[in-house]
């Protein structure tokens, strides 16, 4: 890495993400960092390239040109095995919830802990903390179907939470929510934030953003055009 | 380790209950796959009957001169029994034969009035020989006319008489195995593919779910294994399924089958080899469900 992007926790570095060869631009030679404890909004419209940054950040993409970091990693390395150790830094919360159908809302979130080598004694301790948490304490038996869509978020929520990532990255998590539930996950998540964790908003919706008065990230057409400490999304 | 391999052990059990549906539409391909494994099986066990049948009508008779006494003709008897390719020989006397050709035309009046008239016995002695193996006799044969000590005693073989219905029975039973060993790798592979296709779509319906579990973190071990316990699991009830539906429609056909190939029992073969045939239908379920379930999640693993 170089000194430009040195102790940054996050850091794309003039990367750009081609589909069909040329023909569909879904980023352009966009670089950024961002440091720990920061909570960013990534502002634009869909299509603008936020899920894009995303999925290159988990590594489920690989960037057409430039480089991808976190932390140590640099994630455009990683091979295909060493996607799942290095996806533990991380916990992701998406617009629609994906929650593992056949899970209830307790194994949702022990799972997070089991696939990263948790004892049970301390999945038991954990769980209930993290349900309690997100408010969902009498909830912990149903299964995914059987919850409303913020109490879905919420359970996705506390399992990007419960192992103690470095950084939760929420992919549009409001999107399928009324006010009253996007409000209470936004205020889930600048609960996380002031924990210590790191927190990657991505998001199309202004009030939302504007209310926040954090660092936005404003992207359009797959490049970046703004980068403000407290700043607005003005649809561009 | 052992947590892991528990984790996968009790995700695995939970997902083949939870997903009721599903594991019972897998179960069921697998049962039909595997009754027809079984079917193999017992249709195997009635062509070698068949076969068996067919072959225990062949035998080679050497008839000696006249001039021959009993006791050259059951030392030459005796001889032929050290042959590696001859599986049974029985020395018929004139007199035994005569006995026997009586007793067969005992309704026939003119047969027995002739045989009265003549006076003498006009049978000759002969050695029965059995081999090995149908393909067996013409070596045999040959054996016995270029042998000097043995063809100065022999008036006649009947192989050199039935010589063509021996070759073609011997290309019909060479031919019917061959068939039945093809036809058992076709159906076998085609049962597979049976297998392997239902567990393909079961795994691509799970394939969201697949990439949840990536995304959270889970190594490719933990995503792979339950899929594999779950294959395991199908194929274990699906051999037991298979073994009961078996029972009766082997049961059904054993009469049927009895009317064409006397003394085949295929119910009674069934229930003697019950843990044998068990034991194929699970190792092909089990085998092919675990097989299966490896396969078809790979190619979600790759992201």
């Amino acid at each position: 890495m170089t000194d430009l992007f040195a102790n940054k926790m996050i850091a794309f570095q003039n990367v750009s993400k081609f589909y069909n060869g040329h023909n569909a631009v879904a980023l352009e030679d966009v670089s950024f960092q961002i440091n720990p404890g920061e909570f960013v909004c990534l502002a634009g419209r869909s299509g603008a390239g936020k899920s894009t940054i995303i999925k290159l950040l988990i590594g489920e993409e690989r960037p057409s040109r430039g480089r991808v970091f976190f932390g140590q990693y640099e994630v455009n390395k990683l091979k295909s095995s060493e996607l799942p150790a290095f996806r533990r830094h991380i916990g992701i919360v998406f617009q629609d919830f994906r929650l593992l159908p056949n899970k209830t809302s307790y194994e949702n979130i022990s799972f997070a802990l089991e696939v990263a080598g948790r004892s049970n004694r301390e999945i038991r301790e954990l769980v209930p903390q993290v349900l309690d948490m997100v408010g969902l304490s009498d909830k912990h038996h149903n299964f995914p179907h059987q919850l409303s869509g913020g109490e879905k978020q919420r359970v996705a929520i506390a399992r990007a939470m419960v192992h103690r990532p470095e950084v939760i990255i929420a992919d549009e998590p409001t999107g399928n929510l009324d006010p009253f539930h996007t409000w209470e996950i936004i205020n889930l998540l600048q609960k996380i934030n002031q924990l210590g964790t790191t927190l990657i908003l991505a998001t199309h919706e202004k009030d939302v953003i504007n209310s926040l008065e954090k660092r936005v990230l404003t992207l359009d057409h797959g490049r970046l055009i703004k980068d403000e400490e407290k700043g607005r999304y003005i649809l561009v | 380790m052992i947590t892991i391999i528990t984790r996968i052990l009790q995700y695995g059990i939970k997902n083949f209950w939870r997903n009721g549906w599903l594991s019972a539409a897998t179960v069921a391909v697998m049962v039909m796959s595997l009754c027809v494994l079984s079917a193999l099986m017992i249709f195997s066990f009635i062509t070698e009957r068949a076969i068996f049948a067919v072959q225990d009508k062949i035998d080679v008779s050497v008839y000696f001169n006249p001039e021959t006494s009993e006791d050259e003709g059951r030392r030459i008897a005796e001889s032929l029994k050290t042959l590696p390719q001859i599986k049974e020989v029985r020395y018929v006397s004139n007199s035994e034969a005569l006995e026997v050709f009586k007793a067969r035309y005992s309704q026939e009046e003119s047969i027995q009035q002739a045989l009265n008239e003549l006076g003498d016995n006009p049978l000759l002695a002969s050695v029965n020989i059995r081999a090995k193996s149908p393909d067996l006799y013409e070596e045999i044969a040959k054996y016995l006319t270029e042998s000097e000590n043995i063809n100065k005693y022999v008036q006649s073989i009947s192989y050199y008489k039935n010589q063509e219905v021996i070759t073609r029975l011997n290309k019909i039973i060479h031919n019917v195995n061959r068939t039945g060993v093809a036809l058992t790798v076709v159906l076998a592979i085609i049962a597979g593919l049976m297998i392997f296709n239902t567990i393909w779509i079961a795994t691509f319906s799970n394939r969201e779910e697949i990439s949840i579990m990536r995304v959270v973190g889970a190594s490719n071990l933990l995503v792979r294994g339950p899929y594999v316990v779950e294959g395991i699991l199908a194929g274990g009830i699906a051999a037991v399924l298979a073994m009961i539906v078996t029972a009766p429609v082997a049961y059904y056909v054993t009469s049927f089958v009895a009317n064409f190939i006397p003394g085949t029992n295929v119910f009674s073969y069934y229930f003697s080899n019950f843990f044998r045939i068990f034991w194929w239908e699970l190792v092909f379920g089990v085998g092919v469900g675990a097989g299966s379930s490896f396969f078809a999640v790979r190619r979600y693993l790759k992201n």
